[in-house]
Parts: C-alpha cells; structure tokens; sequence
C-alpha cells in the first residue's frame, strides 16, 4: 500500500523540479505584473510601501488619450505589416518551390534579414532613411527628385517603420510557407493536375488551403510579435515625430521610465497581454475543436 | 518484343485531345532514365481503344512509371505517345482527356467528398445542376452517397478508395488509369473491390489501364495484359494466353497461382518420341512438342508443370517420384510441398485422404500441360 502510493507520485517527483522553474521563470513576473497594475506605485517605492488602487490604472487609461492613440498605433501597424508579410513571403515561396540549380543559396540569402540583431536593423535603416547622406535621398536626388522626409513627417515615418519591419520579417513567413509548401501530399497535387487544374487555380483551391493550418500559426505569431516590435521603432524614430508611430512597448516603457508610473505601465503590459491570450486562445479552440470533431467522425467511420 | 505497330501515324495532329473520343493508346520507342539511370529502355506498346490493360510486374519493373508517363505525370526521356496520332508528350495532363485514381487515392484533405468528387467538373465549369446529377449518380453507384458531405479524414481505408474511384468516374474522361488503387486495403476488401471492378468493367466502354503487382488482379480484370519486369516488356495478350502459352520461365512462374514449378532435366530424343529425363522421373511429352523439341540444339532444359498439372490417377498420366515434404490440407484439396532432385515442387492433389508428410509418393503428370524452357536462357522452347 505504501509502496504503491510513492510510486504513483513518482512521476510528480521528477515533474517538480520543471515546474518549479517553470513558476519562477514565468509565473512569478507574471503574477507580479498582475500585481503591480492595482498598484499606484513608483520606482522610489519599494512595492509593500505602494498605495492600492483596484482598478483605477485600467480606468485610467481608457480616458488616456495619448494611450488610445498609441493603441490605435500599434493595431494598425500590426495590420499593415503582417498583411504585407504574409502577402509576400507566401508569394516569395510559391515561387520559389521548384528545384531550380542555386536554389538553395538563394533561399539561405532570402532569410538572412531575419539573423540580423533588430538593433542593427534599426541602426541600419536609420543611416539608410537619413535626409542628406541615406541612400534613398541620395538617389532620388541624382534622379532629379524632391527628397521624401523619410522619418520626419509622421506618415513617412509611419510607413519608413513598416517598410524596415516588412523588410526584416518577410523572410520568417516565406521559410515557414516554404517548409509547409514542401510538405504537402505530393499526389493530392497530381491528381489536380489531371483534373484540370491550371497553376493558379492549384495555388487557389489546393496548396493555399492545405497550407492554411500552417499560415493561421505563422500569421499568430507574427501578429503577437508585430505587436510587441519595440527595438526597430525605438533606434528609428523613438515613437515620433508626435505620436505617429509611438506603439505600445514604447509607451509601457516611457510610462515606466519617464512619468514613473509603474501601475500604469503594468496595467498596459496587461492589456497588451489580455489582447494576445485572446487570440492565441481563439487559435487554440477552434483548432482543438476541428480535431475533436475529425476524430469523432473517423471513429464512426472505422464503426461501419 | 511485340511488333512495332505505329503505321496509323503519318502526319500528327498537335492539339489537345479532343474529348469524348476514345483513342487508341500507342507508345513509340517510348524510354525514361533519371540521370544516368536507365529505368525503361525503349519499347513499343499499342493499346486498343475500349480495353482493359493492365500493367503487372513485381515491384520496380517500370509499370507504375509506364502509367505515369501516359498521364502527364513524368516526362518521357526519348520516344512519344499517341493518342490515335496524336503526339501527348508535350501535353499537360489536363489537355489528355484522362481521369486517374492513385494508390494512396490523393484526396483533396480539405475538401468534402462531395467537393473531391466534382472538383474536376467545378474546374470544367459544368453547370451546378449537371456536377450535382453526375455526383449522385456515381456516389449512388459506388454506395457512399452518405458520405458525401464529410472530409476525406473521417473516412475509412476502404470508404477513402470508393471515393478515389467516384471522383476518377465522375469525369467522362476517354481513358481512365488506375495505379495500384487496391494495394493499400486488406484482403476481404480487395477481393469485394476486384469485383466490383470487374463489373464496371463491362459497364464502361472507355479505355482502361490498370497497374498492379497482383497477378489475380491482372488476370481477374484484364481483357489484356501486359507483364513488365526488369523494365522489359516481357509479353503481352490475353489472361489465357499468358497462362497456357508463357514465353519465358518469368511470365510463367508469374501468372497463376500457385505459381509453376520448374524442374531440370535432359531432352532425351528416341525415335519420334521425346522426353525429359531428371532426377525421379522420365516423361514423354506429346507428339506435337516432341516434334517442335527435335529442331531444338540445346539439350539442358528446364520444365515448367502447374501444381495443377499433377494428378494421383496413374492409368494415363506418366509417373513421377516426389518426396512429400509438407502437406497442406484444405478440406477440398491439398497443397503438397514436395521435393525433386533440389527443388521444391508444389502439388495439387484433389485425394479425399490426406497424404503423409516425410512419404515418398508416385504422382501421375498430365503431360500435355508441360512447358519446356531453356536452362541458359529461360525462353520457352
């Protein structure tokens, strides 16, 4: 009887140390997040000595101009920029998913943007956009036209952010389209060829469709880190001119940093996160529920 | 091998095929290599219109590249295929007129049976009411009417073939190819299918071609077959034919089954009677092959007897010696495993008794049914 108990707790024996790190690692700066935005506190305080608010932090922001306006931001360059994205780097990869001589170099040349430090990336195309000696204003000038206020006017600087975040991240869509596009049922492909399908019209009903499980996830991912770009944005234009492209990490971390306002930034952070458990959430539902309901029907097909 | 047959082709007509016409099939010195790599040196093969071919040979004979090369889907190394006279090399599989039903079936995953069936007509920009008459029919036909709306996943092996086989019939395609479309389910269901098959058949006046490794199949749905091995076309012609007149010791131990045993021994001619002597056994042949055996400058042959061929009624049949080594009792027959000089012969026997295993038994050889076979070079003589 003993025995037998001790030995059905084994398994938890061996899973605690996992989980121990697990709670440290994740759970506790998570919890203390979740903490923190009840909090009127700033960093001069040490966190027993902060004043507790409930909910006045989220209230608070939901009449906060400036963080409406940077949540408006961070929606529509998320959009913009992973629509780009996946637009294409699934393009990229439907055209390069052929055994071509050289092909192999060219895809490893094609995701090189994605190994470069977001720093770097920034840094570069700050040296790029800058309005005498970058190479874009250079070259419009010596074709004769007006210089274009790369990061100085705020729609140009918007879409300067979009242009560098697209060029660095295309790459992680196209090898994952690539790797989906290379796994798909080869004869499934055969077989509409002989049915009568032109190429496009394969793209169209057969490969897009096969691959959808694998752009849903890309796409989520993508999306959860459009939403957190920090780096890029903060060496290119630090969230100006005005607001125009202040996103949310940038916000968090001026609130935080700035107007010392730790409650507050914790209470955004949340948001931020609330938002993407949403999403994620949604994702994993629907495609536990697919699989449930596939299972189900093969069970009672196998019956017949 | 076969007679070089493309005298219909004088001025090629390019285009597509049109459809609805059922052509003859006609490979001309049709070859493939990958690289360097020969699998199909070059061949002739013609295929009348509104037949059943079928391609069969043991694994990596060619059969299956054969196929996939009259649809579209490997390019050919060197020669061309007709249709008629029309050349179809260059041609997309699409502009063939051909529906095909494959060995793992190649579903669409994400499409409903429904869609998978009509996909090809949805393609045509058939009228909604035409694809939906024409899916109904054939799924009524092919009994999986109730599975019409589920996905390809939630079916069962023998549900996904039926349904492989309704979107290949849902077209009215000229030439419908079927690669290995039963090899994947289990023997019950494959011997239902075979007949299943077989009835449609007689039902459909298209062309047929129809790659399998099984010689049951070959021989239960063939109006033709043809045997590959080794990339060779080994012989071609009807399921009797191949049976009672193989042209090398290959095709004859292929076809039938149990398949045919092959003993050595000597031609031995005295006066106008020829016989094969070996270990055991002295058997006259019939006066038609002992005429044919007196022209013939080899001496060392093999001969080939059907396990059928053996009878226990000695009164007219020549006696041979066979050590019994194992006997399968089936209740109706019995298969024995015997032993002759240093092969194993099987043996039929219809005896009501059982016969005993480690026995020395005497059977009779219905002689007109041996077929004698170089020992060098395996061509039947």
């Amino acid at each position: 009887m003993q025995t037998a108990n001790v030995n059905r707790l084994t398994p938890y024996l061996f899973l605690a140390p996992a989980a121990l790190i697990m709670a440290i690692a994740l759970l506790y700066p998570i919890g203390y997040m979740i903490y923190a935005s009840f909090l009127d506190w700033n960093p001069s305080q040490r966190i027993g000595e902060a004043e507790f608010v409930g909910l006045r932090n989220y209230i608070n922001l939901l009449s906060d101009a400036a963080f409406l306006e940077s949540f408006r931001v961070t929606i529509s360059f998320a959009a913009i920029v992973v629509s780009i994205e996946m637009f294409v780097g699934v393009g990229l990869a439907l055209l390069l998913d052929r055994n071509i001589r050289g092909m192999s170099l060219l895809r490893t040349l094609f995701i090189l943007p994605m190994m470069i430090a977001p720093i770097v990336v920034g840094l570069m195309w700050r040296y790029m956009y800058h309005p005498t000696v970058g190479i874009f204003n250079r070259t419009l000038k010596s074709l004769g036209l007006e210089p274009v206020p790369w990061l100085s006017d705020g729609s140009w600087a918007f879409a300067s952010v979009v242009i560098a975040d697209v060029w660095q991240w295309t790459p992680f869509i196209f090898i994952l389209s690539l790797a989906a596009l290379q796994s798909l049922p080869q004869s499934a492909m055969e077989a509409s060829r002989i049915d009568g399908a032109t190429g496009w019209q394969q793209i169209i009903y057969i490969k897009l469709p096969l691959m959808m499980p694998v752009l849903i996830v890309t796409l989520l991912l993508r999306l959860i880190d459009a939403f957190k770009v920090l780096e890029v944005i903060l060496v290119l234009t630090n969230g100006g001119p005005g607001l125009s492209t202040e996103i949310l990490s940038l916000r968090i971390s001026r609130t935080a940093s700035e107007f010392r306002e730790l409650g507050e930034a914790a209470a955004m952070s949340n948001f931020l996160l609330i938002l993407l458990m949403v999403l994620t959430f949604g994702m994993f539902f629907y495609n536990k529920a697919v699989e449930m309901r596939a299972a189900r029907l093969r069970a009672a097909a196998e019956e017949d | 091998m076969i007679k070089r047959d493309v005298a219909g082709v004088k001025t090629p007509v390019w285009g597509k095929v049109r459809e609805g016409e059922v052509p003859r099939i006609i490979f001309d010195q049709v070859a493939k290599s990958y690289g360097a790599v020969e699998v199909l040196p070059p061949f002739d093969l013609a295929l009348d219109d509104n037949e059943f071919t079928v391609l069969v040979g043991p694994s990596g004979c060619g059969k299956s590249t054969t196929l996939r090369m009259l649809a579209g889907l490997e390019t050919l190394s060197g020669g061309e295929i007709y249709f008629d006279d029309k050349p179809v090399s260059k041609l997309e599989p699409k502009d063939r007129d051909l529906a095909m039903v494959f060995q793992d079936y190649a579903l669409y995953p994400h499409m409903t049976i429904a869609k998978n069936m009509s996909f090809a007509l949805r393609l045509a920009r058939a009228s909604k009411s035409e694809i939906e008459e024409k899916v109904k029919r054939v799924a009524e036909t092919l009994n999986i009417s109730q599975l019409l709306d589920r996905k390809p996943a939630e079916l069962s092996g023998g549900q996904r073939q039926r349904v492989a086989m309704g979107r290949a019939l849902v077209r009215d395609a000229s030439t419908f190819l079927f690669d290995e479309p039963l090899s994947n389910l289990d023997a019950k269901l494959r011997g239902k299918m075979r007949a299943e098959l077989a009835e449609m058949r007689d039902t459909i006046d298209k062309n047929m071609v129809y790659v399998t490794h099984d010689q049951v199949e070959a021989m239960t749905l063939g109006d033709r077959i043809v045997v590959m091995s080794d990339g060779l076309i080994q012989q071609q012609g009807t399921p009797e034919e191949l049976f009672n007149a193989p042209v090398n010791k290959f095709v004859a131990g292929f076809i039938g089954s149990p398949s045919m045993n092959f003993i050595e021994g000597e031609l031995i001619v005295e006066g106008d009677v020829t016989s094969v002597q070996g270990a055991g056994f002295k058997l006259p042949l019939d006066a038609e092959t002992s005429a044919r055996m007196k022209t013939v400058q080899t001496r060392n042959v093999e001969i080939g007897l059907r396990p059928s061929s053996f009878t226990t009624d000695l009164t007219s049949a020549a006696p041979i010696e066979l050590k019994v080594v194992v006997s399968e009792y089936l209740g109706a027959q019995s298969v024995l495993v015997t032993r002759c000089g240093g092969a194993d012969v099987l043996v039929e026997t219809q005896s009501a008794a059982p016969i005993k295993a480690g026995t020395v038994q005497t059977f009779g050889v219905l002689t007109d049914e041996i077929r004698i076979f170089d020992k060098a070079s395996g061509l039947r003589l």
